[in-house]
């Protein structure tokens, strides 16, 4: 689960990270009154998105008067902002964080992930702030450095010392550099994130240490002893058709192609929609059944599925194990008279009760097209959509 | 013969009285030698109570000493899994098979720092994998039994559906398996395609093996590696990496399938299995065939 830079900074603020002051704004009166409410002569006008990038593409504003202040919250509000995580469409802005100016002496970046290797936290941290550290890992890997943190110990004084000296953090600054390591790391660990990034990190004028953007990503898995998190979450930056797939328990992503696929299990659903690509094609979406069927979630997938307006046809590929063919093929037949399916629909059917859901299928009297494996489902999909 | 567990393995189920704890015991208790395999349960709520003639035993601990068990089988919920993974490594068990979804990330960083702080020599199986099986000899998972085949070839994959697609395209082509291990789909887990791998290349009784793995981390080009500079040429693997069209930043139903920051790719995974001497394919579909012709 992802969260807005606001909140990032609420929750680093708890474990003792510095911040500049600031107010999360949803009007152009509300952003003008959190101004006033800030005082001095110089804000930062910040669009609230789950996305990077934002700064490019214009969605970061310094204003140096009140006026200035409501001209580009007008501006930002509403705006589709487009970045290189948003895709061509952009996102809304919906949300604005105002916040005090700084006074900017040097950048940082800092960051942690779970790092799968060696199953410890990693603590990454670069002289090279402000900048898109994909690209310092790609051209100078020199300029990042590491620590594995032991789970036990924490992130020790003296690891978190000698980083900050490594990133160039003034001797007279390591103290607070110290505290920002630090309360990160127990904003990562006791929050049970999966993401956790301050790029930049500043060191100010006068030897402050702030964190001067926040992003933290959360482990799925691990919100429910989380619930002052999940009432963090913005349904508005989530593409609506995962939530409402959420909502079925079924696994879903959009995708740009044109074949929607309905799969059982996740490696399978991947290899599936490989398969669509190898044979010309591109799928719509990934969808994962996942092990316990039924006839509701089945139809509910093909709901999903057909409310993209971009499907020309659907491919399902089912490896019966414990769940059994004949339930998916009674799913399938019930979803596609009740949705009124009119694209093309390859069956592939593989597994415990094969026989029976194959007999499913042809006495429904559906024109299914049924596949004996994989490959001949992915041509005979393709074939079909590309209408020769 | 096999790896990691044969006809004489000795199981615990861990959750065998929830729903699909329940289901699974039954279904591997009715899979070849398992009414001699399946011969304990634990809830620490229930000892001295029997599910379809298993005893029900308070701890692992409880179980091994009474039953002489020796792997471990998990459905515990998710939240409390953890904890059960460290019980049966605590009664120092020789495999634990945790096949819960949906562990937090920390609560298996916690269990396995633990492991190796204290040199345990448990080895972990998962977890958020379908299990383990040596056909006709013992099931230990939520795989479908009667597709699989008794014979030579040893399949290892991080999914549990895509593994049921090789395992099935091996058996129409007449090509058993020695052991089938699906070490599941989660960041931080126990075995490693690469140790899998290991007990393949020294099993007798295995000729070949397939790899299957998913976008997400650097566990395949570990294997790869391992098998180039260790044992190329000793027995042939080949190899399938499923999520070529997956789209970086979105993670694709596993916790573990995740392409971010330009790493993880199926493409960089296939290239390096290339050039470590596993031959590979992006047709999933065409993995018996491969194997095949490779013997």
């Amino acid at each position: 689960m992802k969260i807005h830079e606001y909140q990032g900074k609420e929750i680093l603020r708890r474990f003792g990270v510095a911040t500049p002051r600031g107010i999360a704004c949803f009007s152009v009166d509300e952003a003008a009154t959190a101004a006033s409410e800030l005082g001095g002569k110089v804000w930062v006008v910040k669009a609230q998105i789950h996305a990077g990038g934002r700064g490019k593409g214009g969605g970061v504003k310094v204003a140096r008067s009140l006026d200035e202040v409501k001209s580009y919250a007008g501006q930002i509000l509403g705006m589709q902002l487009k970045t290189h995580q948003t895709g061509p469409e952009g996102q809304t802005v919906r949300r604005l964080l105002v916040e005090e100016g700084a006074d900017i002496k040097a950048e940082l970046y800092v960051g942690m992930v779970v790092d799968r290797a060696t199953q410890k936290v990693c603590l990454m941290a670069s002289s090279e702030g402000g900048m898109d550290i994909e690209e310092v890992a790609a051209h100078t890997p020199e300029k990042i450095h590491k620590v594995f943190v032991d789970p036990v110990a924490g992130l020790t004084d003296a690891e978190a010392d000698a980083v900050c000296r490594k990133i160039g953090i003034p001797d007279g600054s390591v103290v607070q550099g110290r505290a920002v390591l630090q309360g990160l790391y127990k904003a990562f660990w006791e929050s049970d994130a999966s993401l956790a990034e301050i790029n930049p990190l500043i060191v100010t004028g006068d030897g402050r240490v702030v964190a001067l953007d926040a992003k933290m990503n959360f482990d799925s898995n691990a919100l429910y002893r989380h619930e002052d998190i999940v009432a963090m979450r913005d349904l508005d930056e989530e593409d609506a058709a995962e939530i409402a797939a959420s909502k079925f328990d079924l696994s879903y992503i959009s995708l740009d192609g044109n074949i929607g696929c309905l799969v059982n299990g996740a490696g399978l659903a991947m290899a599936t929609m490989d398969t669509i690509k190898l044979f010309g094609a591109e799928p719509a979406n990934f969808l994962d059944v996942g092990g316990g069927a039924t006839t509701e979630k089945v139809t509910e997938a093909f709901k999903l599925m057909l409310a993209n307006p971009k499907v020309k046809g659907i491919l399902v590929n089912i490896f019966g194990g414990i769940m059994r063919c004949d339930t998916i093929a009674n799913g399938v037949v019930a979803a596609a008279k009740e949705t009124h399916l009119s694209v093309p629909l390859v069956v592939r059917m593989r597994g415990t009760n094969e026989d029976i859901g194959k007999q499913i299928l042809r006495e429904s009297g559906l024109p299914i097209i049924a596949a004996d494996d994989m490959a001949d489902a992915a041509k005979k999909i393709v074939h079909a959509v590309s209408g020769q | 013969m096999s790896i990691l567990i044969n006809k004489n393995t000795r199981v615990v189920t861990q959750g065998i009285t929830g729903k699909t704890g329940q289901f699974h015991t039954r279904m591997c208790k009715e899979y070849a030698n398992g009414a001699n395999c399946f011969v304990a349960g634990v809830n620490p709520k229930k000892p001295g109570e029997s599910f379809e003639d298993i005893p029900i035993y308070a701890t692992v601990k409880d179980a091994k000493e009474k039953q002489g068990v020796n792997a471990s089988v998990i459905y515990v919920p998710p939240p409390f899994a953890a904890a059960a993974i460290w019980e049966a490594v605590e009664a120092d068990l020789d495999l634990v098979i945790c096949i819960t979804e949906g562990i937090p990330v920390r609560d298996m960083v916690m269990v396995k720092d633990r492991m190796r702080r204290e040199g345990r020599k448990t080895v972990l199986c998962g977890p958020n994998c379908p299990g383990i099986i040596t056909p006709d000899e013992i099931k230990i998972g939520i795989m479908p039994g009667h597709i699989h085949k008794q014979g030579r070839i040893g399949v290892v994959s991080r999914s549990g559906t895509l593994t049921y697609e090789a395992v099935g395209q091996l058996s129409d082509l007449g090509l058993g398996q020695s052991t089938a291990v699906g070490i599941g789909g989660d960041p931080v887990n126990g075995l490693k395609h690469r140790e899998v791998l290991e007990l393949f290349m020294n099993d007798p009784d295995t000729d070949a093996v397939i790899m299957i793995g998913e976008i997400g981390g650097a566990d395949e080009e570990a294997a790869a590696q391992w098998y180039r500079d260790e044992c190329r040429n000793k027995k042939p693997v080949v190899g399938f990496i499923a999520g070529v069209t997956a789209p970086a930043g979105k993670r694709m139903g596993h916790a573990g399938a995740i392409i971010s920051g330009g790493k993880g790719t199926a493409q960089e995974k296939l290239a390096v299995m290339e050039a470590c001497g596993i031959r590979t394919t992006k047709n999933p579909a065409e993995m018996g065939t491969l194997l095949q012709s490779v013997l």
